[in-house]
């Protein structure tokens, strides 16, 4: 077993970076895959939390990069998944602690026990955000419809471009379809048009989001939220398969799409 | 250009420009120069200078040493301009440009310098590049610019000769970059955040870019950058 490593990255901060390893992490445990996550956002670690596992960090990155503590040790094993891990970042230092050498390090350490080795990438261009990428054989990245975020974006794929990365794929998170329609927030169209990169996935905004986020239990984990679906179709796209992107509808979608048909006619 | 006995660093539109004097021992400009560069560092870091030496004559190994001086301040040197011979061939021999009129700090840049018609030098050389500039990325040129893809906002483009983009252009670009006015710029769809054409500047109207549009060229007239379609006859 030789697993893929998959670097979640964007540029800016906040648009859902840690949400999309979270949730990625379960939905390919879900298929039955051996996946790690780690958190390399040094000083500022919010994967446990939106994981659900912050009570039980004994070592982490840092601990294992400096020889504190075998990799095992600091590898944490999800309360509901039994295939699924967290490698969590530590809190009391910063990016420094870690060098890009050291990522590849411990993904090579990792690479025959998983399927899949997430990681979870510092907002910025940073070290942090260097760290990240290097040890990279998939890049994802992570933007919303706003015209700043696309345009860190840009500069993202700019930058993993000249790392020598392979073509980065593109997850657009929390669109609003009603807002599109209305002209009102930049369309898929829009934001390929500038980007001009492969997408792997559209995530719709959804509340469930916030609530699962904060009780850390991944939306992936609800069948019925649009959200988590669209997370689970991004991980059935990275096994292969071809699955084609929800309609997105809001929530009067049936009836004003008639009234639309209707107008157009 | 007259030489006062001290070692000046002054700003150009073509960037920085470091005048070393005609008299005086070389270790002495050596040491000046270095603490001058120290006490405005942060200000110089990245950019790139062109050395001014007068007649002084210098050897390449002196030229050399003046680069690490500069390199070790993250200060890039790109040019010798000077009225010695032995100087010239020095540079030369470092592969720096040694085009002393075009660019000479205070002396008069007028289009005619530049014009493309029949000179040679690498300053009138195009580079062809294929590929998205990407937000952050910048092409700098002394000639012409043509690029094959989207210029994308955020990404820079400063040309000394003209723009040519093939796709469409949203970032900042420049055209005549040593002054210049009369470079132009070309796209498929021109919608730069910013267009300078050598001392001119123009911003797009701040609405979104309509989505089918034809290709443009924009070009100073009467002092001020327009923007035509490109209608083939």
């Amino acid at each position: 077993m030789s697993a893929k490593i998959v670097t979640i990255t964007s540029g800016k901060g906040g648009v859902g970076k840690t949400t999309t390893v979270a949730n990625l992490g379960v939905s390919l445990a879900l298929l039955g895959k051996r996946v790690a996550c780690i958190d390399t956002d040094i000083g500022l670690r919010n994967l446990d939390v939106v994981m659900g596992l912050e009570n039980r960090i004994v070592y982490d990155l840092v601990d294992v990069v400096e020889g504190h503590c075998r990799l095992r040790q600091a590898l944490i094993k999800d309360k509901r998944l039994s295939e699924l891990y967290l490698l969590p970042a530590a809190q009391t230092r910063d990016k420094t602690a870690v060098t890009p050498e050291d990522m590849i390090e411990v993904c090579r350490q990792m690479k025959n026990d998983f399927d899949y080795i997430l990681i979870d990438s510092p907002a910025g261009i940073e070290q942090g955000f260097r760290n990240a990428l290097a040890p990279a054989d998939i890049v994802l990245i992570v933007t919303t419809p706003e015209v700043s975020a696309v345009r860190d974006a840009d500069r993202i794929i700019g930058l993993t471009e000249a790392a020598e990365k392979s073509n980065p794929w593109l997850i657009i998170n929390r669109i609003r379809p009603e807002m599109v329609d209305r002209g009102d927030m930049l369309s898929t169209a829009d934001i390929i048009e500038i980007l001009a990169i492969d997408i792997i996935g559209i995530v719709p905004d959804d509340e469930v989001i916030i609530v699962s986020t904060n009780r850390g239990l991944p939306a992936a984990f609800d069948n019925k939220s649009a959200a988590g679906t669209a997370f689970r179709n991004i991980a059935r796209r990275l096994e292969g398969e071809d699955v084609p992107f929800m309609t997105l509808k809001d929530s009067g979608g049936f009836f004003k799409r008639l009234v639309k048909l209707v107008r157009q006619s | 250009m007259s030489h006062a006995n001290e070692l000046s660093i002054k700003g150009t539109r073509n960037g920085l420009v470091i005048n070393i004097p005609d008299d005086g021992e070389f270790d002495y400009v050596l040491e000046q120069l270095e603490t001058r560069l120290k006490s405005t560092a942060a200000f110089f870091r990245g950019g790139r200078v062109a050395l001014q030496v007068g007649w002084r004559s210098l050897s390449s190994q002196d030229i050399a040493t003046i680069g690490e001086i500069l390199d070790g301040q993250g200060v890039s040197l790109w040019s010798v301009f000077s009225q010695s011979e032995s100087t010239q061939r020095a540079a030369k021999e470092l592969g720096l440009e040694i085009e002393a009129g075009a660019v000479a700090p205070g002396a008069s840049r007028r289009p005619a310098d530049l014009k493309p018609s029949g000179e040679k030098g690498k300053s009138e050389q195009a580079i062809f590049v294929q590929r998205t500039l990407r937000s952050g990325q910048k092409l700098e040129h002394p000639g012409h610019i043509i690029v094959i893809g989207d210029v994308n906002p955020g990404a820079e483009i400063v040309a000394g000769g003209n723009v040519v983009v093939w796709g469409k252009l949203r970032g900042t670009v420049h055209a005549g970059a040593l002054g210049n006015d009369s470079s132009v710029v070309c796209a498929l769809s021109l919608f730069p955040t910013q267009l300078r054409i050598g001392t001119h500047i123009a911003r797009s109207p701040e609405l979104r870019p309509p989505k089918t549009k034809s290709p443009e060229m924009a070009s100073v007239q009467n002092g001020e950058i327009i923007a035509e379609p490109w209608i083939s006859s």
